[in-house]
């Protein structure tokens, strides 16, 4: 069993939930993203989201852009994100997910990606612009190392659709908590519950919910109705805001463990 | 005609090319929007009411020009224009904005957002959403809006919204990005106007259906004055709306040759031109898999035109596929070569041609000489230049007036 299906459901026979960080690999610099893979870890996360970072992602609101914007101006590139992987592995065991548009995978060629995540111990992988119908090739490549392939689920989903993501994922659901990009949010969305309903009749999968999560209280609420939680910008926002800093590992490592167990005092 | 009838495929497939590469939260309302097409495409009031507007209100069918003094001043094959800058607005632009917004009203949908680069589709679709009282937002990014200025101004006089876009090049392909984020977040209320046969299946079929007019009234009017078709097409491609809308009545007729004109640029190294299919390699962008600019790592490229309307990445899937096929070939020329075929059209034909149509307009200058005379080569001449005078003082004013 792969480390992500191990991972959620041995919380899930416990009665716990995941909490799962998304950090854009190369932001501030690599060295630097596998620190932070580390001190999350230590602050709680069950299964880390490596974001790659993509020229042009339409998914992603201005936060996680400038992160983009900045990993690339580093000269972060695919292969230099695999390696820091095989690094982190040396110390860790927790689950990895490779998050990113197709194209940066696809000029990287499918099977050598596959192949390559499996030496370094890359457990999983989700592009963002990719549905199953697309994704024959790429299931098959993924498939073949034993790499999970995770989809999303979104609230315009209809019920077929969900049905066949579900037949054709992996791993554990994805689910968007709402229709826009990846953000900050005062409010999490009301079409969240219903869609992971709709998805829990379709799939023994685990359930993720992501986008938009960016307090205790949503992370909270989540947990009630789905095995994990994804917290994406509101992470990479923290490191946006203490880059060059010190204490930026642990600071970011601080407001992790404050969006996962809502410790009183808000970390600025 | 069946082969190129059956195309796309029902997924949206050019042969490998096309397809749906977008977030979940979009296929839904992809595939809504293809039943509503296909059912309005059946209907016959839906093309009544379109005819009509492209008759009393584009000023179809535009006309097939003979280009005299061109075709004298060449010295080979008889020069033909077909005036698409005649249209509404200026350019081939509207056919499609128009279809697109009427077939929006009849989804319900209140609100309508497209990206821009040359300013062309955005005042199209700002002006259809004025016709039909559609809420209407245009991106655009900010060096396009600074060289495009005048475009800016009118479509702001049409009552619609212009957001710059500060990201990447600020060109075309950041607006995209941003439309399609607006378009992800505002999915139920709103339809995404997209302006040329690029992007997401059902758009690049939609598209390309919109604007295949322009070569079955061709066919019609070169007919009629030659009595034969005609032996070269040739079209300038941004994402090749214009282009496929020419070629796609011509397609079965093999002795037709078709050529699609890319932006060269300023030079041959990445980032300098927008020639997909010289230096691009297959790849997805903003929802399509097609020829792509791109480096070795897959990130899309920077791009450079003198014509904003070429300035991108990536171009249409069909077009890919019909250049694998061999049936449309595709060249490119400079700046420097539509410039000047700009200031020629100005002065022997009294013409002002958008810049983007002046590269169609320079790869037969450097063609038609080398045809017979009693061979027929048409120019689609896509939009008129008046946006695109400013660029071209600058440009004069930097280089030098070159000598007629
Ligand atoms: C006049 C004109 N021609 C051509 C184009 C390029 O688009 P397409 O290749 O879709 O025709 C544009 C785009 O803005 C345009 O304004």
């Amino acid at each position: 069993m792969s480390r992500i299906r191990e991972r959620l459901e041995a919380l899930r026979r416990t009665g716990r939930k995941g909490f799962i960080p998304y950090l854009t690999a190369g932001d501030p610099d690599l060295e630097t993203t596998a620190r932070l893979i580390r001190a999350l870890e230590e602050a709680g996360a069950d299964v880390i989201e490596l974001g790659i970072p993509f020229s042009d992602p339409i998914a992603d609101g201005p936060i996680i852009q400038r992160a983009a914007e900045r990993a690339l101006r580093r000269g972060t590139r695919l292969r230099d994100c695999l390696d820091i992987i095989a690094d982190v592995r040396r110390h860790s065991d927790i689950p990895i997910v490779l998050f990113s548009y197709l194209n940066p995978l696809l000029q990287f060629g499918l099977p050598r990606l596959a192949r390559e995540m499996a030496v370094v111990g890359i457990d999983g992988v989700l592009a963002t612009d990719l549905v199953p119908e697309e994704a024959e090739e790429f299931r098959q490549a993924m498939g073949a190392q034993g790499i999970e392939t995770i989809f999303l689920v979104a609230p315009t989903s209809p019920d077929e659709r969900i049905a066949t993501i579900a037949r054709s994922a992996s791993g554990f659901i994805y689910v968007v908590s709402r229709t826009g990009v990846t953000g900050t949010r005062e409010q999490l969305s009301e079409a969240m519950r219903p869609t992971v309903e709709r998805v829990r009749r379709h799939t023994d999968l685990p359930v993720a919910v992501g986008f938009g999560i960016s307090r205790p209280e949503h992370v909270r609420e989540i947990w009630r109705y789905a095995d994990a939680a994804v917290v994406g910008s509101a992470l990479v926002q923290q490191i946006e805001r203490h880059a060059g800093e010190p204490d930026l590992v642990e600071r970011v490592a601080r407001f992790a463990q404050w969006l996962k167990t809502g410790a009183a005092e808000t970390p600025d | 005609m069946s082969m190129a009838s059956s195309l796309p495929d029902a997924r949206g497939h050019f042969g490998p090319y096309g397809g749906r590469f977008v977030p979940e939260t979009l296929m839904h309302p992809l595939q809504e929007l293809t039943e509503a097409y296909m059912a309005a495409r059946e209907d016959p009031d839906f093309h009544r009411e379109l005819q009509e507007l492209l008759r009393t209100y584009v000023g179809r069918p535009t006309p097939l020009f003979f280009a005299r003094r061109l075709t004298e001043h060449l010295g080979g094959a008889k020069i033909y224009l077909k005036r698409e800058d005649l249209c509404h607005t200026g350019a081939h632009k509207i056919n499609n904005a128009l279809g697109q917004a009427l077939l929006a009203k009849r989804m319900g949908k209140t609100r309508v957002i497209a990206e821009t680069g040359a300013g062309q589709h955005g005042v199209a679709t700002a002006t259809a959403c004025a016709l039909l009282g559609l809420q209407c937002v245009i991106y655009m990014g900010t060096e396009d809006m600074r060289r495009q200025a005048l475009n800016v101004f009118r479509m702001q006089l049409l009552g619609a919204e212009v957001r710059g876009v500060e990201a990447g090049s600020r060109t075309l392909k950041d607006a995209i990005s941003e439309a399609l984020r607006d378009w992800v977040t505002y999915v139920e209320t709103t339809h995404y106007l997209l302006g040329s046969v690029l992007g997401p299946h059902p758009y690049p079929m939609i598209v390309r259906d919109f604007q295949s007019l322009i070569g079955r009234e061709t066919r019609e009017q070169i007919l009629e004055c030659e009595g034969r078709l005609p032996d070269v097409l040739v079209a300038c491609v941004g994402g090749g709306s214009n282009a496929i809308g020419l070629f796609y009545e011509f397609l079965a007729e093999p002795q037709v040759r078709m050529i699609g004109v890319e932006a060269g640029g300023r030079g041959h190294a990445l980032g300098e031109h927008a020639a997909r299919f010289a230096s691009g390699r297959p790849g997805v962008l903003h929802g399509t898999y097609t020829y792509v600019l791109q480096d070795e790592d897959g990130q899309i490229a920077l791009t450079h035109s003198v014509a904003a309307g070429l300035d991108y990445a990536a171009v249409g899937p069909e077009h890919a596929y019909w250049r694998d096929r061999g049936r449309i070939a595709y060249v490119s020329v400079s700046d420097r070569e539509a410039l000047d075929a700009f200031q020629l059209l100005a002065r022997l034909e009294g013409i002002l041609p958008a810049l983007e149509s002046a590269h169609a307009l320079a790869y037969a200058c450097r063609l038609a000489p080398t045809m017979p005379r009693n061979q027929i080569l048409i120019v689609n001449l896509s939009g008129r230049g008046d946006k695109d005078v400013q660029t071209v003082a600058d440009w004069l004013h930097r280089e030098g007036t070159p000598s007629p």
